[in-house]
């Protein structure tokens, strides 16, 4: 861990049923940094955003938030300050984006409050404060896919979870979507867990890289140790035993 | 930009350029299925004289009070339901038994007595069917999608099998007669005008009530969980609470329209409470629309026009009148499901 850990996870293991999804993870989300997770389909990803927001069956080890153990249900971590993009731009479609955009934080009740982090997302999104009225069933994929974001900082989290939020998209707007993660970063100070798959540009932006491989940690360094190791060669291609 | 050319001219030179109006017809493909709907009715009505015509608007306003509460269910939170028919029975048997007096019992000493006031029995119906709707929704909310929709019409036919075999309370087939009519300041309703201006009166409450849901947030995060449950649960939302929460204030509508009903028709009987009549309100909520008040409206509208009117169809003999009503009403929603799934005025598809 470089500096002082907000979220983490000790010895994790999730079963479903027969599956062992994570098998004694263990891994930490700093103050401040953008840690990306990486690892072939079906790594066990994705359930690591899960196992942290109570949606996947932990059957031991613990998951703890600014050093406090954290077991409490879906609806409650998002209040405590980490927001989590689910896979697959989740949008409401039949709703607006600005609609959209408040089922973020619905719970608040100050609107001032509420109205700031709008003006702040819209600014971020440019693209949202222009199709503000619409519904989010008329935006593009990329479009869609800065919405759910947009629709988790309106939690005003302290870290960020996105599960690869680049999935599907045409490479310039890849680039856009990463300089965007490094902004949010940089200018909201929110620490982010990203799953990635787009290799060479997260390398570019991480400050640290776990490698999960069948539902285990195998490697765990800076994106440098990553590039220099094969690592990556043998997850991907299936090699590692 | 969506361009809106259409729009900018009058709307009667549309009626010399064939296109034109073709657009602007099918842009308003809403606003014509209600007019054409509601004129033929006037129209249709006016022919039959009074009586038929106050005898179709209580059947709408009683099934428009169903469909409209049915469709915060269904449409709005994704739950397809086929249990309403259950809490539309609860509220009509408890304001037939709750009002049950020992001075106009037909077939006394069956059932216990407690004569309370129609209001009284219909607010105390609407709060046991609360009850039992919480307890049906608490078990239902352990299922979902097609499961959901079995259990629910498992929920249907065991109510219908209560008010069947319960008979020291329901007196079972032999239904309960004259049921008390309501009093307002002395005053009792009984006759079948001042019946219908006081249905839709609770129709308009109904229908305020549910406009309010859906356009509060609460209603957004209905209509957010029928779209994806498990992303609004990291949003900081239980969805349990809120599909619970639209349940039993649904369920509490049918009860109303159950009471109400109980009262004008003076005798019910578990007939009218069959599995049937679940699927029907489906069909309706579906005919005018998933998602929209309106379309429920009008979808009960339509469904009384065409069962009621199917009377007069001049060839059909009187026996076979009833089975053709639902052979047809089978026609009509297969059509309807080919061509539009999304119902006459409705957004989304089951
Ligand atoms: N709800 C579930 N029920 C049963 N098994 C599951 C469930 N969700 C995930 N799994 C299993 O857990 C393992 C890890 O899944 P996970 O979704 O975390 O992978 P991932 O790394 O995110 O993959 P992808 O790149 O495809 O998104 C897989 O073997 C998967 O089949
Ligand atoms: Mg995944």
């Amino acid at each position: 861990m470089s500096n002082q850990a907000l979220l983490e996870l000790e010895e994790v293991t999730v079963r479903y049923g027969g599956v062992v999804a994570l098998d004694s993870v263990s891994l930490g989300l700093g103050e401040g940094e953008i840690v990306a997770l990486m690892g072939p389909n079906g790594a066990g990803k994705s359930t690591v955003l899960k196992a942290v927001f109570g949606l996947a069956p932990v059957v031991s080890g613990t998951i703890s938030w600014r050093q406090a153990v954290l077991d409490v249900a879906a609806h409650q971590v998002v209040k405590l300050g980490v927001a989590f993009v689910p896979q697959g731009r989740r949008v409401f479609t039949q709703l607006t984006i600005t609609e959209n955009l408040e089922m973020g934080c619905l719970y608040l009740k100050d609107k001032e409050e509420k109205k700031r982090r709008l003006h702040e997302t819209m600014e971020l999104f440019p693209v949202l404060y222009e199709k503000r009225q619409e519904k989010a069933s008329a935006m593009s994929g990329g479009e869609q896919q800065m919405l759910a974001i947009g629709r988790g900082l309106m939690a005003d989290p302290k870290a960020l979870l996105l599960d690869e939020p680049t999935l599907g998209l045409a490479p310039i707007i890849v680039k856009e979507m990463l300089e965007k993660i490094v902004e949010i970063k940089e200018k909201r100070n929110t620490s982010i867990l990203v799953v990635e798959h787009n290799i060479r540009s997260i390398l570019d932006v991480a400050s640290r890289v776990y490698v999960l491989d069948k539902g285990r940690v195998a490697h765990d360094g800076s994106p440098d140790s990553v590039q220099q190791s094969d690592i990556l060669t043998k997850v991907f291609l299936g090699a590692v035993e | 930009m969506l361009e809106k050319p259409v729009a900018e001219s009058p709307w009667w030179r549309s009626l010399s350029n064939p296109r034109l109006l073709g657009t602007r017809l099918s842009s308003n493909v809403e606003l014509l299925i209600n007019f054409i709907v509601v004129v033929a009715t006037i129209v249709f009505i006016l022919s039959q004289g009074s009586g038929f015509g106050i005898r179709i608007a209580q059947l709408f306003a009683i099934f428009a009070i169903l469909a409209v509460s049915l469709n915060l269910v269904i449409g709005y939170t994704g739950l397809l339901s086929l249990a309403h028919v259950a809490f539309f029975g609860v509220g009509a048997y408890s304001v037939a038994i709750l009002t049950t007096d020992a001075a106009y019992e037909q077939v006394p000493g069956h059932i216990p007595h407690f004569g309370l006031s129609f209001f009284t029995a219909l607010f105390v119906g609407m709060a046991i069917t609360g009850v039992v709707a919480l307890f049906v929704g608490g078990v239902l909310s352990r299922f979902r999608d097609d499961i959901f929709v079995l259990v629910s019409v498992g929920f249907a036919v065991i109510s219908h099998r209560i008010f069947l075999f319960w008979q020291p309370v329901t007196r079972g087939p032999f239904g309960i007669h004259a049921i008390a009519k309501p009093e307002v300041g002395g005053m009792v309703i009984d006759s079948r005008l001042e019946f219908l201006f006081l249905t839709l009166a609770f129709l308009v409450i109904v229908f305020l009530i549910s406009w309010l849901i859906v356009r509060s947030s609460f209603g957004r995060v209905l209509m957010a969980i029928r779209e994806d449950e498990q992303a609004i649960e990291v949003f900081g939302y239980k969805a349990r609470y809120f599909k619970l929460t639209i349940w039993v204030i649904s369920a509490m509508m049918a009860a109303l329209a159950g009471g109400i009903t109980a009262s004008e028709q003076t005798f019910i009987d578990p007939q009218s409470f069959v599995l049937l009549e679940s699927i029907l309100l489906v069909t309706i909520v579906i005919l005018g629309g998933l998602g929209t008040l309106w379309g429920s409206l009008l979808g009960a509208l339509v469904f009384v026009l065409l069962n009621e009117g199917m009377r007069f169809v001049p060839f059909l003999p009187g026996e076979l009148i009833g089975q053709a009503r639902l052979a047809i009403l089978g026609i009509v929603i297969v059509l309807l499901m080919l061509f539009r799934p999304q119902g006459l005025v409705g957004r989304f598809k089951l």
